[in-house]
């Protein structure tokens, strides 16, 4: 299969990988995917007390559309609020990186990954 | 060196320039172009000299008498031949039929057209080294079993199968018995006037000769009786019709007269090979091969690399060309079902890549996709959430996760 270039860009040159401490109370991690299903996701934001996302980080087991959509995401939702961050469709995701509709789950992955990020957080301030 | 460079000889072969040089002498005005079935002039007295010298070079190679070998179109017809000619042959003594989880689709798809036909099929797990349980097998046949197709070498995993022993117990209890060989002619020694065989399935492309061609080995003595499935002009004893494609079944020829010729010097050169990749990797964290080391042919390694999922490995080896176990390289998106057979976890089949070398595979180019492999593999377990967890200590069995 051929991968667009910016697939190929984010795979070669993954943006934001890392790992944040997920006990901070300012941060959220999302872990979506299974190994059993060949893609693991885990997306982690760190929210200033404006709401606003300042930094995030991943780390994807998973085939090179499913790191180049985690990896694009990561760019995408800095700077964000947590609504704004929550508005991102896998379909914003899969055509900036046009990827095939064999891949698209991949993309689809990532959006449930902001989306357990941005959960976790809410529900560590409300506890 | 060139890149990129090739390590996929279990998908196909390039065509020996040997073979091709044969090949394009039976194309042109000048060259044997005539039908090998016209026997009123020279054009087709020509050409049907140049299949029998072909017929006779391919039964060299498996010791058995030209008259037991038909050309056909390639393994899949050939495996489509023998299980369907004779499961409709023999219908009347039985409609059972005995196989193996991790015999080919081309074994397998037509086992399930024939259940669709009313015979009932019976697919036989493998030991977690990919080999068959003799005992398991030999339970499995019964009073009505009437066929059973096991294949000699995997393609995926490259393990050899004990058919001596296997067709043994086919012949103590007669039943008809199959071999898919499209991997292991020209690899492994395969004598047809010892082994209790009854059919066996070749390809040419596995082995340097040219793709769209194959033969099926149908034994004389005893002899097996196969219903045709492509009707015609009566070619081939009336087992499979059609004009003989003399360049195709040269090419064929030449490159089983090659492989009888060479195959002693290339295996012990290919072991040298596949060991030195192997001893490479091995020392790397959670590195596993999958299936058993020792009954295996000489030119196949196929290895996962625990928490790298195998399409994106690929993806980084692009100057390589392998294939994967991984549900990403397929339509499916299911994982290899052959890794599944021998027991691998979904992950590590998610995991695998499948090296395969051949006749022109080179050290140079073995200790380059070693290196290659060592420094990606960390580079993705760097990026690897998986493998985070792993270094902590983390049973990945013990995590809930979202399947989805």
């Amino acid at each position: 299969m051929a991968y667009s270039d910016k697939v190929i860009d984010h795979y070669e040159n993954p943006r934001n990988v890392g790992q944040m401490d997920d006990s901070a109370s300012n941060v959220g991690t999302g872990m979506v995917g299974a190994p059993a299903c060949g893609d693991v996701m885990r997306l982690q934001i760190e929210v200033g007390e404006d709401g606003v996302i300042k930094d995030a980080k991943f780390k994807t087991y998973g085939c090179g559309s499913a790191i180049a959509s985690s990896s694009l995401l990561t760019e995408w939702v800095k700077g964000k609020t947590l609504e704004e961050a929550q508005q991102i469709k896998n379909t914003d995701i899969a055509e900036e990186l046009a990827l095939p509709p064999v891949k698209v789950h991949c993309s689809v992955l990532a959006e449930d990954a902001i989306k357990a990020a941005i959960e976790d957080f809410t529900s560590k301030q409300a506890g | 060196m060139k890149l990129p460079i090739y390590f996929d000889y279990s998908a196909t072969t390039p065509v020996d320039e040997r073979v091709a040089e044969k090949m394009c002498r039976c194309l042109t005005l000048d060259g044997t172009f005539g039908n090998p079935a016209s026997r009123s002039h020279p054009f087709g007295w020509e050409a049907e000299k140049l299949v029998d010298e072909a017929r006779g070079h391919v039964a060299a190679l498996v010791n058995a008498d030209p008259r037991e070998i038909v050309w056909t179109s390639g393994a899949t017809e050939s495996d489509n031949l023998a299980l369907k000619g004779a499961a409709h042959f023999y219908h009347k003594k039985g409609k059972h039929i005995v196989t193996v989880k991790t015999e080919h689709k081309a074994v397998l798809d037509t086992c399930r057209q024939l259940e669709r036909e009313g015979y009932e099929v019976t697919y036989l797990d493998v030991q977690s080294n990919g080999l068959l349980d003799l005992d398991a097998f030999r339970d499995a046949l019964r009073e009505d079993t009437i066929l059973a197709s096991v294949m000699h070498v995997n393609n995926e995993i490259g393990v050899i199968q004990d058919i001596a022993a296997i067709g043994e117990i086919c012949r103590e209890k007669k039943v008809v018995f199959h071999v898919d060989a499209a991997q292991s002619a020209g690899k492994v020694e395969i004598d047809l006037q010892t082994l209790p065989v009854d059919l066996m399935s070749f390809s040419a492309h596995k082995i340097y000769g040219p793709k769209g061609m194959g033969a099926l080995y149908v034994q004389r003595k005893p002899r097996v009786r196969l219903e045709a499935q492509m009707h015609g002009g009566g070619h081939e004893r009336g087992l499979r019709s059609g004009t003989l494609a003399t360049h195709q079944i040269v090419g064929m020829g030449e490159a089983f007269r090659i492989a009888k010729e060479e195959m002693a010097e290339e295996n012990a050169r290919l072991l040298a090979l596949r060991n030195r990749l192997w001893d490479g990797l091995k020392d790397m964290e959670e590195v596993y091969v999958n299936g058993d080391l020792e009954h295996r042919v000489a030119g196949n390694l196929n290895v996962s690399f625990n928490y790298v999922e195998g399409e994106s490995l690929m993806m980084a080896l692009k100057d390589i060309a392998v294939s994967s176990g991984s549900a990403c390289t397929s339509t499916s998106l299911e994982p290899s079902y052959v890794l599944r057979a021998i027991g691998r976890p979904d992950e590590l089949a998610h995991s695998s890549l499948r090296f395969t070398l051949g006749r022109f595979t080179t050290e140079e180019e073995i200790d380059f996709v070693i290196n290659k492999l060592r420094e990606q593999v960390q580079r993705l377990r760097d990026l690897s959430p998986l493998w985070d967890m792993y270094k902590a200590g983390i049973d990945l069995n013990s995590v809930q996760w979202a399947a989805h």
